[in-house]
């Protein structure tokens, strides 16, 4: 099993998570939805030498995942797991962007390693803001957003029937690779006539999967629309949790805390 | 390939999303159109599929490694474009929700450069020209390939260019191109084996799946005039964003600097001592960009061809930095990190306790 | 009432390949019966039970249920008055949560809000499975499916039962189960198995299938006792039948 196989085992975990009952969970997800939306564009409007006043903006994700009871250390796994891509092309830029900004002592620090930090910290804020939208919402509730915001029906039943067989596919794929490698004695990755072999079988499937649960959803009066039930609505609550934070993001993107704190502390030691 | 959320600066991300969205928009209603119901099961249990196939790995023929199939120009042959454009799109929405690939933001930037240019570039235009409607296997093969190759090509360059447009990664135009397009080119080469693979099972196994897949996915001038649409969309939004981004003070010098010349900064104009305040108030570093941008003409507005090569600065173009004001950033920095996690914890407490 | 009566003549089914699934099918069965389909792998059950649903229709031959000729006209209402219960729950709870699965089919009614919840959690409650109705399907035990499928079908009140190897891939109590709550519906029950001791204890009739034909058709304690019949149609007697 790859990367992708490991990390399937997770998106179960993270349904159990969004299945929690914390007021966050209770939220409409369009809120969720928007305020999050609102700190990534905020997060990611800086100039890329931006480092200070991107800190007060953690409080957002870990707001979420404290409030929403969930497990810090598990999301800070994902986090590195999905890391390298970010690492890879932002470390680049202190190679190429040498130009020595300031001195810590007698040590020079070069545009580049400024920027590179500032990726850095984009990502883990912007990642970590996703996963805990992800983990105090679900996929279902924030599919039932979707639609009522109007995005094509036809897209977010997508999104739903994806969700509801990703588990019986890949249970399915796992096992079809499982029952190859019992009978080969080699543990490597299988050949490729093999694999073409595989997943023509597991495709085949799919279609006579599709054909069964088609013949399902005519059975209880399926007329071409898939009706999805709704719960939450707008309220108070969810104007205020917007509002709050659409005020906070505004704040940190224009007034730099962490640098009028650190003024503050640093004169007063003076 | 995924473009990830910390590279990516609002202007790009937001055309692209835009872009996306629209495309998403449009395929729903094809979809619709098509008015087979069929389909709607179908293409849920495809997208399971293109993550149940992932999940394999193989040798890639002639060399020791192993890799994953990416299954898009699958999906396009069985599908056509509309539907497994829509299927592409809510896989990639899973992966950016689930494991944080790519990310929210970035997201509008991978719909297109994985499922635009497989959908509705590399099958229509590539892959059925050469296929045709005939079910040979060396045509399949050689079609397979090529526009696997191409699909792939294009979406590394839609990768390089937001990259780039973006101006947070310095990565130079040239050498991310060297770097991207022939690491693509070994993927779409094993991407066009494994499709034409899998396709040629299911012709030798249920060749009426591909008959019906043929079928009703009718493909007229509307994908070619669909395709010159999108990509005129883009650039008109991308220039749009970049000049109402660099317009306001955003904090994105370097479009400001593009858009107003060298000559207006010097003057140093209302509009610039408004945004020269700003910044001094919101960055780290107050005046990080006023580096000399070089003399060339040619820098245009567009962020499509804004070149973030790292241009021949002057020391002298650097303001003395007042390391003071870093040693408080720092600090500052910290502090504030430190209290967020404390509130953090101080509210997680209040629960255990209440 | 004729609502609940199933009628089949001559029903003959070929597949488009040319392969002849179902024969020669005739039987009718009445108001609150409850009938066993039993017959070896490929005798033309499951073909036979997609008719009745309307999902297949028949090469020649008539298939009457609830009085009307199932055909393309008839396919809603035929659809309405048969519940049918799939042999695999994945292929049939489709919907993102139990609740919204057993929804789905009232949404199609027009049935919405109080209504809905309503219908919903009775359905629920009548297999046992209100506990379950956050829950995403995927992360239910086969028997926790296996309720919900059935729920989802109960909810349309259908007045025909049709169920596909319902016992299949349970464990012992989960079928147990599932025994007392089919003994408690009213409902026509036509119940496609291989399991002959479920058959004994839930249908008072079988029919038994044998290469797209029908070859017995009676009291259920009969057709086990026809030693020579069971043989012919590949079957077997069913311990309870020795116990008895």
């Amino acid at each position: 099993m790859n990367k992708l196989g490991e990390n399937l085992v997770d998106i179960g975990y993270m349904d159990t998570l969004a299945a929690g009952d914390s007021p966050l969970h209770r939220l409409d997800p369009r809120a969720k939805i928007f305020t999050t939306f609102l700190f990534l564009v905020a997060v990611v409007s800086f100039n890329k030498y931006e480092v200070s006043a991107l800190v007060p903006f953690f409080l957002y994700p870990v707001f979420l995942i404290f409030a929403g009871e969930l497990p810090a250390g598990y999301l800070a796994g994902k986090i590195l797991v999905v890391a390298p891509f970010a690492i890879l092309v932002g470390i680049f830029n202190p190679v190429l962007d040498r130009q020595i900004l300031f001195h810590i002592g007698s040590l020079g620090i070069s545009g580049g390693w400024i920027s590179f930090l500032s990726i850095l910290m984009r990502f883990v804020l912007t990642v970590s803001a996703a996963l805990a939208l992800l983990s105090i919402t679900g996929i279902n509730s924030i599919c039932e957003a979707l639609a009522r915001s109007g995005v094509p029906r036809p897209f977010v039943v997508q999104l739903l029937f994806l969700n509801r067989y990703i588990f019986s596919l890949t249970g399915e794929s796992e096992r079809m690779s499982r029952a190859r490698s019992l009978r080969s004695c080699s543990h490597k990755a299988m050949n490729f006539g093999i694999f073409t072999q595989i997943a023509g079988h597991l495709l085949l499937r799919t279609f006579d999967r599709a054909e069964r649960v088609y013949q399902a959803m005519l059975c209880r009066g399926f007329d071409g629309h898939i009706r999805v039930v709704r719960y939450s609505r707008i309220g108070r609550r969810e104007i205020a949790f917007m509002l709050v934070w659409a005020v906070l993001f505004v704040v940190f993107r224009f007034v730099n805390i962490s640098l009028i704190l650190g003024q503050t502390v640093t004169g007063l030691l003076k | 390939m995924h473009m990830a959320d910390a590279l990516l600066s609002p202007a790009v991300g937001g055309a692209m999303w835009v872009v996306s969205g629209g495309l998403v928009a449009y395929s729903a209603k094809k979809v619709r159109e098509e008015a087979d119901d069929r389909k709607i099961p179908l293409m849920g249990v495809l997208g399971a599929f293109i993550f149940a196939a992932q999940m394999i790995n193989f040798t890639i023929p002639g060399t020791g490694s192993s890799g994953h199939m990416g299954g898009g120009m699958i999906l396009a042959i069985l599908l056509g474009p509309y539907a497994s454009f829509l299927v592409l799109a809510s896989v990639l929405t899973v992966q950016a929700l689930f494991f944080a690939d790519g990310g929210l933001l970035a997201l509008g930037c991978n719909i297109i450069n994985m499922g635009f240019f497989t959908s509705f570039v590399a099958y229509p235009l590539i892959y059925k020209k050469i296929m045709g409607c005939g079910h040979d296997k060396k045509r399949l093969l050689l079609a397979a390939t090529v526009a696997g190759v191409v699909g792939l090509q294009f979406g590394a360059f839609g990768v390089v260019l937001e990259t780039v447009s973006s101006g947070i990664s310095e990565l130079p135009f040239k050498a991310f191109v060297l770097l991207m397009l022939p690491i693509h080119l070994a993927i779409g080469l094993v991407e066009g084996l494994v499709t034409s693979g899998v396709v040629s099972f299911v012709m030798a196994a249920r060749p009426e799946i591909l008959t019906a897949a043929a079928e009703r996915t009718p493909l007229g001038v509307s994908v070619k005039s669909a395709v010159l649409g999108i990509a005129a969309a883009a650039v008109l939004i991308g220039v749009a964003l970049s000049w109402f981004a660099s317009a306001n003070p955003d904090g994105l010098e370097w479009a400001m600097l593009r858009t107003y010349g060298k000559e207006e900064l010097e003057t140093k104009g209302k509009v610039h001592d408004l945004l020269a305040s700003l910044q001094k108030k919101t960055a780290f570093l107050p005046d990080y960009d006023f580096k000399k941008v070089g003399t060339d003409p040619e820098a245009g507005t567009n962020t499509g061809e804004v070149k973030v090569e790292a241009a021949p600065v002057r020391k002298a173009a650097w303001p003395a930095v007042d390391v003071g004001t870093s040693v408080a950033g720092l600090v500052g920095g910290s502090l504030t990190l430190v209290m967020a996690l404390l509130a953090g914890f101080g509210l997680k407490r209040r629960k255990v306790a209440s | 009432m004729s609502h609940h009566i199933v009628e089949a003549e001559k029903l003959h089914y070929s597949y488009p390949d040319g392969t002849v699934a179902l024969a020669d099918i005739s039987f009718r069965i009445t108001h609150g019966e409850s009938v066993a389909l039993v017959g070896e792998n490929g005798a033309g059950k499951s073909t036979l039970l997609q008719h009745f649903t309307g999902c297949l229709l028949p090469s020649e031959g008539i298939l009457k249920v609830g009085g009307l000729t199932v055909d393309k006209e008839n396919l809603a209402a035929v659809r309405r008055a048969v519940g049918m219960v799939f042999q695999n729950p994945d292929d049939q709870l489709f919907m993102p949560t139990v609740f919204e699965d057993v929804a789905f089919g009232l949404l199609n009614l027009g049935i919405h809000e109080a209504e809905l919840e309503g219908k919903v959690m009775g359905a629920l409650e009548t297999v046992g499975a209100a506990h379950l109705k956050g829950r995403p399907p995927y992360r239910l035990s086969q028997g926790e499916k296996r309720a919900a499928a059935i729920a989802g079908v109960l909810a349309m009140s259908p007045d025909i039962l049709v169920m596909d190897e319902p016992t299949s891939s349970l464990d012992p109590m989960s079928r147990r189960r599932l025994i007392n709550l089919l003994k408690t519906f009213q409902h026509t029950k036509i119940i496609a198995t291989h399991d002959l001791d479920f058959a004994m204890e839930l249908c008072e009739r079988t029919i038994v299938i044998h290469k797209g034909c029908v070859t017995a058709d009676g009291p259920t304690g009969e057709i086990f006792s026809d030693d020579e019949l069971l043989k012919r149609s590949s079957l077997e007697k069913p311990h309870l039948f020795y116990n008895s």
